[in-house]
Parts: structure tokens; sequence; C-alpha cells
């Protein structure tokens, strides 16, 4: 095994063990969009009238609607709480550690971004397995078809997340990152109505839920779980990731230097 | 060349110098203090030695290799311990050793004899097993500078490693440092503002505001008098 592969399985092996010790993070992963799921979607189910649009062929509940925007939702969290363990790596000293190996700065990076997007897809799955139990399915496809969709979703939050870890000063600042990242992200999008809907109550709502890559996440999802291929939501997304990843890595660039506590 | 060579190596925050033209040369096998008072840029020319930072001034060459052409090269000669502990207190000894191996692309038999021998070196065979936050402030110092022999670098940085230890720890572990310069041939970097860690034999380097004050052997920089006389009066703290 080549030493970068060596360290790719150090690195989710550490991740993994990390997110084992944490288990009220996973218990948090999974009542978050089992709540939205359960009581939000319940709520909203007579409220809210959805049309017959692609992927779905026939009337939906908000219940089935609201699922693939609560699988984003999950991988959303999730890349922010990799970018909070990274920001706290940061402080405690253990980036300097991972920064330091003889390996490209860009892979060492990138094996923690996978690691990050390994976990969200296991939440992902736990979730969609408990609400298959509640009675909201997918066709049996829909769960295989999905697993590309949310690597490549999870790479583009995860990266994004990434991003933001070279951005944050310190841990007390992340407050913020939930303000003025997770809520408009997600709110912001087609998540939990379809933007024709948003677009009935503000076209510029809607024109900015479309320019949100969040969006596009959570329809390549959609499309996914009913087997269907939805090509700009897949284009849009790796453009993003991209995106994202570039600024990761100029932001860890170390002609820039790392961000040190009280500098 | 081997060993450590750091030549007309500049660093700035915005407007404010942390290095200015510095210089030294550690030889192959030689323990060298870095000896400056806080604030006089040890930290800084530690994260341009390992990367963290780079610089457009000055050249940097460990074990030859030039740090801003073979990076890869230069990395992997350096073990280095950071004044701000890095292992992860959750996991066991000998799984952060093994994180540490993997990082530098080592597994299976080879990291195993190498953690072995590494735990070995630095008495620490038997808490293999033990959770790293059960370890105390002595043990965690001793565990971080055996992590950093586990790839068999040629050089060991180590960024005051004694701080916040007791005087028992502190003088075991410049102890073993000494010995792994002296039995091993390692070339040594050892930063500090402690004057008693550092011996009449050792190499030494005085920084202060940014700037290489001396360099020689500790013996001929401070002649008859303290070392903790000449290195006051040499940074303006004893007046």
């Amino acid at each position: 095994m080549s030493g970068a592969l060596i360290a790719l399985r150090a690195i989710l092996i550490r991740e993994a063990l990390r997110f084992a010790r944490q288990r009220s993070r996973f218990i948090a992963a999974l009542v978050r969009p089992l709540v939205w799921l359960i009581v939000f979607a319940a709520g909203f189910r007579a409220a809210l009238g959805l049309s017959i649009t692609p992927p779905y062929q026939t009337y939906i509940t908000y219940e089935i609607y609201i699922v693939p925007g609560l699988c984003g939702m999950i991988m959303l969290f999730n890349g922010m709480q990799s970018s909070l363990s990274l920001v706290y790596d940061r402080e405690m000293g253990s980036m300097r550690l991972l920064l330091t190996s003889p390996l490209p700065r860009w892979w060492l990076l990138f094996c923690r971004l996978l690691a990050s997007t390994t976990i969200s897809i296991l939440q992902v799955y736990t979730f969609l397995a408990v609400a298959a139990i509640y009675g909201i399915d997918m066709p049996w496809y829909g769960y295989l078809c999905v697993f590309p969709a949310l690597i490549v979703a999870g790479l583009m939050l995860g990266a994004l997340g990434l991003a933001l870890s070279s951005a944050i000063k310190q841990l007390e600042n992340f407050a913020g990152v939930m303000n003025f990242v997770i809520f408009p992200m997600f709110f912001l999008s087609s998540a939990l109505y379809p933007l024709w809907k948003m677009a009935e109550s503000s076209a510029l709502l809607r024109d900015i839920c479309a320019l949100n890559p969040f969006t596009y996440a959570v329809e390549l999802i959609r499309f996914a779980l009913y087997g269907q291929f939805n090509g700009s939501a897949l284009g849009w997304t790796i453009l993003a990731g991209l995106a994202f990843l570039g600024l990761a890595l100029w932001g860890y660039d170390p002609a820039r230097g790392i961000k040190r506590p009280g500098r | 060349m081997t060993g450590l060579s750091v030549r007309n190596v500049s660093y700035a925050y915005g407007d404010k110098r942390a290095l200015d033209d510095v210089s030294f040369h550690v030889p192959q096998g030689a323990f060298c203090a870095l000896l400056g008072p806080n604030g006089a840029g040890k930290s800084t020319l530690f994260s341009l030695l390992t990367r963290l930072f780079t610089t457009a001034q000055g050249v940097i060459e460990v074990a030859g290799f030039d740090i801003s052409q073979q990076p890869r090269q230069a990395l992997a000669q350096i073990g280095v311990v950071f004044q701000q502990p890095t292992l992860d207190l959750d996991l066991t000894v000998h799984r952060n050793l093994s994180y540490f191996a993997a990082l530098h692309g080592l597994s299976g038999r080879t990291a195993e004899s190498r953690i072995a021998a590494a735990l070995e070196r630095l008495d620490m065979a038997e808490r293999a097993s033990e959770r790293t936050r059960d370890l105390n402030g002595g043990h965690r110092r001793r565990l971080e500078i055996a992590r950093c022999l586990i790839h068999a670098p040629s050089v060991l940085l180590l960024d005051e490693p004694t701080v916040g230890l007791d005087a028992a720890a502190r003088s075991a572990i410049t102890q073993h440092v000494h010995d792994l310069s002296a039995q091993d041939g390692l070339t040594v970097l050892w930063a500090t503002h402690l004057t008693d860690e550092i011996t009449p034999d050792d190499q030494l380097a005085i920084l202060h505001r940014g700037k290489m004050l001396t360099q020689g052997t500790c013996r001929d920089i401070k002649g008859d008098q303290p070392l903790q006389q000449v290195f006051l009066s040499m940074t303006g703290a004893a007046t």
C-alpha cells in the first residue's frame, strides 16, 4: 500500500473513532432531521400543496418531499461539524501534526474531507433507515442510486466546511457559522419547499435559492433517490465543490501560514 | 551539506517583522540550543522549519534538502515536538503513534517495530495501551519525543518541550534528547529560554527580537561567566 493510502486509512480510522466517541453527536445528527420529519412535516402536510414535478410521478406527501432536504441537512451540519473539529484541531495543535507530514498538503486535506463525507453518508443511511421504519420509504433502487449522489454532495459540503475552517480564527467564532452559513443555506434552498412554490411568494427569494449550491446538492439527492439523474444539479454541485476546495487549499497554503489562537 | 542550515531567513506578520535575516547552521549530530526570550521569534522560526509557513526570503536546508524546493524530502527528515502538545488525548499511546506512523507512510510490521523501538528508547513501552489523557505531563512529552523518532528522522526540532514540566521531568527529558544526539547522531535544534537546559559542549544560537545575536559553542559564548548572565546582558533584560 502506498504512503498516501496508508495515511488515508489512518485518517479515516481516526475520524471514525472520534465520531464513535461522540455518541451525542450521532444522536443529535439523527434526532435533528427526525424532528423535522415527524413534527415539522406533519404540521406542514396540510398547509403545503405539492404538484407533480420531477422526479415525482404522482402526488406525494410533504414528508416524502422533505426527505432529500433532510439528507442534505445532515450533510450540511456534518460538514460544519467537520469544520469545527478542524478549528479545534488547530487550537489543540494536532493540525500541525497533520500538516507537517511529508505527504502533499492537498492530499492530507482531501483525506480529512473524505473522512467527513464517509461519516455523513453513514448518518444519512441511518436516517433513511429510521424514516423507512416510520413508513417514509423510497424505491429500493433509490437507496443504491443515492450513494454516489451522497458522495458528491458530502464532498461539496465538506469542502465548504474546510474552506470555512481556514478562515475561522477561533472556536468561539463558530456560532457565526451557524447564523450566517447553515441557516441561510438550508432555508434558502429547495430543501423545505420547491422553488416554484418559493417563486409564488417572491421571485427574488427564488433566484437566491437558485444560486445556492445547497439547492443543487438537495436536488441531486432527490432525483437519485428515485433512480433518476439530474445533470445540472450534478454539474453545479461539482462546480461549487471545486470552488470551495480551491478556497480551502488557498486558505491552508503554507505561504499564508496557519491561523493561530490569539493572532 | 547535512544537518540543518538556515540562511538569510526573514518573515513578517503584516508590518511586524518576526525574523530579520536569520542565519545559522547546526552540523550533523550536534545538539544546538536556540536560546531566546519570549517573543524572540523562536516559534515563527519553527513554523518555517516545518513548512507550516513559507517565506520567499532566505533558504532553509534540512539534511541537504531545500524545504522550498524539496518539501517532502525535507519534511521526511524532520522529527518535531511543538511547544503546544499535539497528542490526541482520547486515543491510546499506541494509537497515537500508529496514526503518526501512517502520516509518514508506515504501516504493518515496519510501523510496529518502529513504535516498539521508540517506546523502548524513551522507557514508555509498558504504557503503550494506556489512554494518553491518563499520562502525566512528563510522560506526554516523552511520548511526543518517542513519536517524533518513529520515521527515523535525521533532524529533531523541539520547541520549548519542557514548558510546564516539573524539575525532575525537565531534567530527564533534556538528558534523553542530549543522549539522542550523542548516541544516535541526530541533529537537534532545541528552542528554549531556560539556560540550565544547555550544557557547555552544546552549540548555541541566541535569538532576540527576530535577529540572531550570536552563535557558536556554549563554552565559547559564555566564557568564564554563567550563561544566564551572558544571555541577560545580550538581550538587555539584565538592565
